[in-house]
C-alpha cells in the first residue's frame, strides 16, 4: 500500500516536472482550459446576480389598484376597508389623489407643472398586497375580478415583468448548460490531442518501459496525471479569471445599482460553483487523458 | 530452463522467421545463437521475450508455455527476463542512473534498494563512476556495458542479447563478450545471438547454428 502510494506520488510528480520543463506549450494549453471554463462560469455568475436581483422583486406581489377618477375619497376608504377583510388579501394601503401629488410634486421635479395644474388628474390608488400564500392563479382571478368594479378603472400586475424576468433566467440558465457541457467536450479534446502528442514524442521511452516489462498501468499513469494536472491548472486559471472579472464589473455595479436607488453587492461564484469548475477541470482532464491513452497507447508495441 | 518444441513462426506475408525449431537450454548454461543475419537468430529471442507469439509449436519458459499467455501476462514474464539489445535502447534524457533504475522502478521497488542495486548492478559493469552522466557522453562500449547493467539489475535468472557486440570494434566486443562470461558464472542462464563467427572463436561455450530458420547445428562445448 505504501509503495502504491508512493509509485502515484512519484508518477504525480514525475508529469508535473515533464510539464514544468516545457513552460510555454503547457502555458498556453492551460490557458486555453481556463479560458473555455471561465466562459461558461461567467454566464452562471451572472445569472446568478440576475436570480439575487430578481428575487429580491418576486417576493413584492404587490398590484396597484386605479380608481376611477373624482371618484369621493369615502368610497375608496370602504373599498380598501372591505377588500382587507378578504383572506386572499394582506394588506390595502391607500394613497389618495392629494397624497400621490405630493408625492410626485417633491419626488419627480415636476413641482411647476403641476402647478400649473388647475385640478388634481391622479385618482386615489389601492395598493393591494396579497396573502403571503396566495398563488399567483388566485392573484390573477382577484386582479380581474377587482377590474370589473365599476369603481376600479385598472388593475396592473407589477409581477408580470418579474415573471417574463423569471422566464428569461430559466432560459439564461439552460443556454450556460449547454454552452458548458459544449467547452466541457473542448477541454477534453483540447486535453486529448495535448496527451496524443506527448504520447507520440515519448514512444521510445514507452517502448522500452513496455520491453522492460512495464504494465499498461504503469505507462498509462504519468499520461493520466498529466492530464489531471491540465485541468487543475485550467480550473485555477478559469477561478482566477473569474475574481478579475469581478473585480472589474464591482465599480459599474455598484454605479447601476445606485441609479435604481440600490445597494447592489455583485456575487461571485458560489461555494458549489468553485467546485464545479474544478471538478469539471479535472474530470475534463482525466477524461481527455483517458480518451488519448486509451486510443494510442495500445498501439505502440516494442519493435526491436 | 528454455525448450522448443516444434517451434515455427511465420511472419505476416508469409515470411519464415524460425521452421520447426526443437531445442532444450538448461538452467545456467551460456548459449550463443549463430547464423547470417535473417537466419532466425532474432526471431528466436523474440519469442522468449514474447515480442513474438509462435505460429506452432511451444514454447516454454521454466515449464510454462508462453505461447498461451494472455497478453495481461506479458509484462510480469518480461520483467524475469534482463534483455540487452543492438543499439542498446536506453532513454537519451535519462542519466545513466535513471536508465538502468528503469526495470526495478518498473518493478516498483524502494527508492532505497533501486540505490543500492543500481549502484552493484553499475559496479559489475565497471561504470559506477559514470552514473550521473547522459548516454551520449559515453562510449559505445560503455553504452552497451550501461545497457547490460539495466538488463541485469533485475537479477533474472534469464539473459537474452540480441547482437549485443553488432555496433563494437572486436576488442570491446570480447570485452562484452567476457563481461557476459563473468555474470553467467554467477548463475545466470544466458542466450546471446551475433553473427560475428570471428568473436565466437575466441570464445567457447554452446552453439545453436541456424539457417533459413531451421537448426543446422547444435554444438557443444568447444
Amino acid at each position: 500500500m505504501r509503495i502504491w502510494l508512493a509509485r502515484h506520488v512519484q508518477s504525480a510528480l514525475a508529469s508535473l516536472g515533464r510539464l514544468w520543463r516545457q513552460p510555454l506549450g503547457t502555458l498556453l494549453t492551460v490557458l486555453v482550459i481556463g479560458i473555455a471554463l471561465a466562459l461558461p462560469a461567467t454566464l452562471g455568475v451572472l445569472v446568478r446576480n440576475g436570480e439575487a436581483v430578481a428575487g429580491r422583486w418576486t417576493s413584492v406581489r404587490d398590484f396597484s389598484v386605479y380608481l376611477q377618477p373624482g371618484l369621493p375619497v369615502e368610497q375608496a376608504g370602504e373599498l380598501a376597508a372591505s377588500l382587507e377583510r378578504r383572506p386572499l388579501i394582506a394588506a390595502v394601503r391607500l394613497i389618495t389623489a392629494d397624497d400621490a401629488l405630493a408625492e410626485l410634486r417633491t419626488a419627480g421635479g415636476f413641482a411647476g407643472v403641476i402647478d400649473a395644474l388647475e385640478r388634481n388628474p391622479l385618482p386615489h390608488t389601492l395598493v393591494v398586497r396579497p396573502a403571503a400564500d396566495a398563488d399567483d392563479a388566485a392573484i390573477a382571478a382577484l386582479a380581474d375580478e377587482l377590474r370589473a368594479l365599476p369603481a376600479v378603472e385598472l388593475v396592473q400586475l407589477d409581477s408580470d415583468w418579474v415573471a417574463r424576468l423569471d422566464a428569461m433566467l430559466a432560459f439564461a440558465r439552460r443556454a450556460i448548460w449547454i454552452a458548458a457541457a459544449l467547452l466541457v467536450t473542448a477541454v477534453i479534446v483540447i486535453v486529448g490531442n495535448t496527451i496524443r502528442l506527448d504520447i507520440q514524442n515519448q514512444r521510445a521511452e514507452i517502448e522500452v518501459a513496455k520491453l522492460l516489462g512495464a504494465t499498461d498501468a504503469f505507462v498509462r499513469r504519468p499520461f493520466l496525471y498529466t492530464g489531471l494536472w491540465y485541468g487543475l491548472a485550467g480550473g485555477g486559471v478559469a477561478l482566477l479569471l473569474l475574481l478579475a472579472e469581478q473585480a472589474l464589473l464591482a465599480g459599474p455595479a455598484a454605479r447601476l445599482a445606485a441609479l435604481y436607488g440600490g445597494s447592489f453587492e455583485p456575487l461571485g461564484l458560489s461555494r458549489g460553483g468553485v467546485a464545479a469548475v474544478l471538478g469539471a477541470a479535472l474530470a475534463a482532464g482525466l477524461a481527455g487523458a483517458w480518451l488519448a491513452v486509451a486510443r494510442h497507447l495500445a498501439a505502440i508495441q516494442p519493435r526491436v | 530452463m528454455i525448450r522448443f518444441e516444434q517451434v515455427t513462426k511465420r511472419y505476416p506475408g508469409g515470411r519464415e522467421g524460425l521452421v520447426d525449431v526443437s531445442m532444450q537450454i538448461g538452467a545456467g548454461e551460456l548459449v550463443f545463437v549463430t547464423g547470417h543475419s535473417g537466419a532466425g537468430k532474432s526471431t528466436l529471442l523474440k519469442l522468449i521475450a514474447l515480442i513474438e507469439r509462435p505460429t506452432r509449436g511451444q514454447v516454454l519458459v521454466e515449464g510454462r508455455n508462453i505461447g498461451r499467455l494472455p497478453r495481461r501476462a506479458i509484462p510480469a514474464h518480461r520483467r524475469q527476463i534482463g534483455m540487452v539489445f543492438q543499439d542498446h535502447k536506453l532513454l537519451p534524457e535519462r542519466t545513466v542512473f535513471e536508465n538502468v533504475a528503469l526495470p526495478l522502478l518498473i518493478a516498483g521497488l524502494r527508492r532505497r534498494d533501486i540505490q543500492r542495486r543500481v549502484r552493484a548492478a553499475l559496479d559489475q559493469v565497471g561504470l559506477l563512476d559514470r552514473e550521473q552522466a547522459r548516454p551520449e557522453m559515453l562510449s559505445t562500449g560503455e553504452q552497451q556495458r550501461v545497457g547490460i547493467a539495466r538488463a541485469v539489475v533485475g537479477r533474472p535468472k534469464l539473459l537474452i542479447a540480441d547482437e549485443p557486440t553488432g555496433n563494437l570494434d572486436p576488442a570491446l566486443s570480447l570485452e562484452i563478450m567476457l563481461l557476459f562470461r563473468r555474470l553467467n558464472e554467477v548463475g545466470v542462464t544466458m542466450l546471446i545471438a551475433t553473427h560475428d563467427i570471428g568473436l565466437l572463436d575466441q570464445l567457447s561455450g554452446r552453439r545453436l547454428m541456424l539457417d533459413a530458420g531451421r537448426l543446422a547445428a547444435d554444438l557443444g562445448l568447444h
